[in-house]
């Protein structure tokens, strides 16, 4: 019982925390709208798919990638706000309580997850929108395609806040946080398919994109929300919870081992 | 039986041992200081004593639990106000105070109850809605103060409860540790390097430098240990001699054209010492203050700290160095 009401509390200060800087919300959309209007329309001119996408528009295409890569970025820089935690004495006022080690790391994931999932959110009103406007194109947005993406979406994230909460557990200054975490962010999101099919891939690059978790996630999402992927969904959205439990565990581990 | 009792505990940081084989027994009721330059071992051995670092060796029991063997229980027993600010500032003072009773699983009425209590002792009651963000140093620390009490611990610690503070918040922490003590019959530990701090708060203190304990006892029996009080006396004749021959004075010395002397219980004995001067300048009796305590025992000034830089620092640095 008593750990239950830790992690809620850890959870409840998270998102409190989260509604009340605002900048946070509203900067975290800027970008993701940012990416599907200018990328996503200037680039889409351009190109024109043939095979598995064939006749669908690449701002469409891309959209699943930018779920992602919000999930991405907002899910792993989470992370800095335990070195943030540790530079101030709130990490020990955490530590001294009479909550075990696990609740503190599960209360920082739903903590985390939820942040990222109220951006995906708005994004998905956002992409409902555009969809109707005419800007997307189709965009299969009901209530089973969102509850399929959704399942996607949470598991992924739950994946890359404990990444976060990792490295940012085992570092001592928000700047070598910082720099740790875009050398796995971009990599994590430009070799995920989210910018591009992985179908007919150059030899070289092609087993990068396939050793990636967020591959999976990205082909899953598309699946649902564009009636078209690369792999069978369930397999993806398997890979996409074993990726997940494995950072789960690494995370208990890391925070068993978190030194003040 | 002890509230706290320490056994050997002993912290190693590579070679150095930032606390050594430190023997200490505390009895419930007490505010107990612990007192040592920066970097003294003060606040490691309050880590080991919290439960957030393991001892090298040895151990220790608060309110009979083991802190190695029974993190859980001495952390149920334990409430703690921390150096470095340890509140969020972007809740309000009340919601720092509700993420504690969750954290320490208290019942939702009791939680709101003590709250309320709390707040009130440490006059916060008024701004529990406002933003910690908005609070000054001192109404900070208060609220941790008032934080560390909730859950009514048995033994409350409080490392440098008032650096960083000025003069008016200073005694106003210090008036609300006295009421506690007075009210709640906690158990208290503080470290500081303040001296006057620990002169008016603490019923027992020990003087800690590099890890071992120099010396320990109530502050009036550590002045004492320097045999008086302290006379300067000015006057155109001095004879040192003739104050050698009095029972009560400890100690003769000459500073400058000025003579100090060492007197058991002055404020009985100046009359006579005034007679035997006659004529004189200008007289002031001073009491020993615990820097002098500290600088009798290890031959140099409390804010001076270690001549090689403070000991615990060092011994961290080598640590994160490795």
């Amino acid at each position: 019982m008593s750990e239950f009401k830790g992690i809620y509390a850890l959870w409840y200060r998270e998102a409190k925390v989260f509604l009340r800087e605002r900048s946070r919300v509203i900067s975290s959309i800027i970008n993701p709208i940012l990416w599907l209007l200018i990328i996503g329309g200037g680039l889409g001119s351009a190109v024109t798919f043939s095979g598995t996408f064939k006749d669908i528009n690449y701002q469409t295409f891309i959209y699943p990638g930018i779920l992602i890569q919000t999930a991405l970025f907002s899910s792993i820089f989470f992370g800095v706000y335990i070195v943030w935690d540790k530079k101030i004495d709130f990490m020990k006022e955490v530590l001294v309580a009479p909550i075990r080690r696990t609740s503190l790391f599960v209360g920082k994931i739903l903590g985390g997850s939820t942040d990222t999932l109220i951006q995906i959110i708005i994004l998905l009103i956002i992409g409902f929108i555009f969809t109707s406007i005419g800007i997307m194109t189709g965009l299969n947005l009901n209530i089973i395609s969102i509850i399929i993406s959704m399942a996607f979406l949470f598991v992924t994230t739950v994946g890359l806040v404990s990444i976060g909460l990792i490295i940012g557990s085992q570092m001592e200054s928000p700047e070598g946080f910082q720099l740790i975490t875009s050398f796995l962010i971009f990599p994590l999101f430009f070799l995920s398919g989210a910018l591009f099919p992985i179908s007919n891939l150059p030899p070289w690059l092609a087993p990068f994109i396939f050793v990636n978790p967020i591959t999976y996630s990205v082909d899953g999402i598309r699946g649902a929300l564009i009636g078209k992927s690369q792999f069978f969904l369930p397999e993806d959205f398997v890979i996409v919870c074993i990726f997940t439990i494995i950072m789960i565990l690494i995370g208990t581990y890391a925070f068993k081992k978190m030194k003040i | 039986m002890y509230i706290i009792e320490t056994k050997n505990l002993t912290k190693r940081y590579n070679n150095l041992n930032a606390v050594d084989k430190l023997n200490l027994q505390i009895e419930e009721g007490e505010i107990f200081g612990l007192l040592g330059p920066n970097g003294a071992g003060k606040t490691t051995t309050l880590l080991m004593l919290t439960t957030l670092k393991q001892p090298t060796s040895g151990t220790a029991t608060i309110n009979n639990f083991d802190i190695i063997k029974q993190p859980d229980k001495v952390r149920k027993s334990i409430g703690i106000v921390f150096q470095d600010p340890s509140s969020d500032e972007i809740l309000t003072g009340y919601e720092n105070l509700k993420l504690h009773g969750w954290l320490y699983d208290m019942p939702d009425d009791l939680r709101e109850q003590r709250i309320k209590e709390v707040l009130e002792l440490v006059d916060l009651t008024d701004r529990k809605d406002d933003r910690v963000k908005k609070y000054s140093g001192g109404m900070r620390r208060r609220l941790e103060l008032a934080r560390g009490l909730m859950h009514h611990p048995h033994v409350l610690f409080l490392d440098e409860p008032t650096l960083g503070l000025d003069p008016q918040s200073r005694d106003v922490i210090w008036k609300y540790i006295e009421k506690l003590a007075k009210e709640k019959n906690i158990t208290i530990i503080i470290t500081t390097h303040y001296m006057d701090e620990a002169d008016k708060l603490c019923n027992r203190l020990a003087i800690i430098d590099r890890g071992k304990i120099v010396v320990l006892g109530t502050p009036k029996e550590l002045k004492k240990i320097l045999g008086g009080d302290i006379i300067r006396l000015k006057a155109e004749n001095l004879d040192d001699e003739v104050y050698k021959n009095l029972k009560y004075v400890k100690k003769v010395s000459k500073c400058d054209s000025e003579l100090c002397l060492t007197v058991e219980d002055a404020n009985k004995h100046l009359q006579e010492i005034l007679r035997i001067t006659g004529k004189i300048d200008s007289v002031e009796i001073r009491s020993p203050t615990l820097d002098d305590v500290f600088l009798y025992h290890t031959g140099r000034g409390i804010r001076e700290g270690s001549p090689e830089g403070s000991w615990a620092d060092k011994a961290m640095n080598m640590r994160s160095g490795r």
